[in-house]
């Protein structure tokens, strides 16, 4: 499975992101790979799922994948709540 | 335990904006010479352009920029403002918590962004670090 995390530059808070969704998957027992990139560069890229913030999901709308939206980017009870659904879903 | 020396920290220090706040955090990398004022420039526009999402949770704001800005060496400093300022994010405004962070390429700051995440995901540690009134009593909670 491949989840791809977007910020506004992919370099801070899309690789938070994809660390703390590889550890919480992993806690479950699922292994995910991942990739994060900026918004200019999510469009259109080959992944099972994509994760960004709030901010940032609203303008990746277009996409053929399930977009997860984050509010809170440091609650990882709502990145486990909303990520492992999608993951358990896919397997 | 996350490293944060004294000259990167500023306890109750004032900014009546967004902007303001990021260049006070932005200017203790510099002075530090971690990063250029290019770099500092580079996190105000990537704020204004793309928008408040580096108000990463309640209260917290972590401004950056990509590497090819200006950045010497990894680091990262702590501004905690005694009026929180309003960055513009639906849910997670105003901010009280400033953390400017500058990494030297794509990967090589992964371990402070995670030392940093697990900090900022703890509440204890966030009361506490919000809170603070001296340096010693903040970094106590990193």
């Amino acid at each position: 499975m491949r989840v791809v995390t977007v910020c506004g530059m992919g370099f801070g808070t899309s690789l938070m992101l994809l660390m703390d969704i590889q550890a919480i998957a992993q806690k479950h027992g699922f292994s995910v790979e991942g990739e994060a990139v900026d918004l200019g560069s999510a469009k259109g890229k080959t992944c099972d799922f994509m994760v960004a913030s709030s901010e940032i999901a609203s303008e990746l709308s277009g996409e053929a994948v399930h977009v997860i939206s984050i509010n809170n980017l440091l609650d990882k009870k709502e990145i486990e709540e909303k990520v492992m659904p999608i993951i358990r879903q896919m397997t | 335990m996350l490293q944060v020396k004294k000259e990167m920290v500023i306890i109750n220090e004032k900014a009546i904006s967004a902007e303001e706040a990021i260049r006070k955090a932005g200017k203790l990398l510099v002075d530090a010479g971690k990063v250029s004022f290019n770099y500092v420039d580079a996190m105000v526009k990537g704020y204004k352009e793309i928008g408040p999402y580096i108000v990463l949770g309640p209260h917290i704001a972590i401004p950056h920029a990509r590497p090819e800005y200006g950045v010497y060496e990894q680091c990262l400093s702590m501004v905690l403002l005694e009026d929180p300022v309003s960055f513009g994010h639906p849910t997670n405004d105003p901010v009280k918590l400033v953390c400017a962070i500058g990494g030297t390429d794509n990967e090589s700051h992964i371990n402070m962004l995670r030392e940093l995440s697990t900090v900022l995901g703890d509440p204890e540690k966030i009361y506490g670090l919000m809170n603070a009134r001296d340096y010693n009593e903040f970094v106590s909670y990193l």
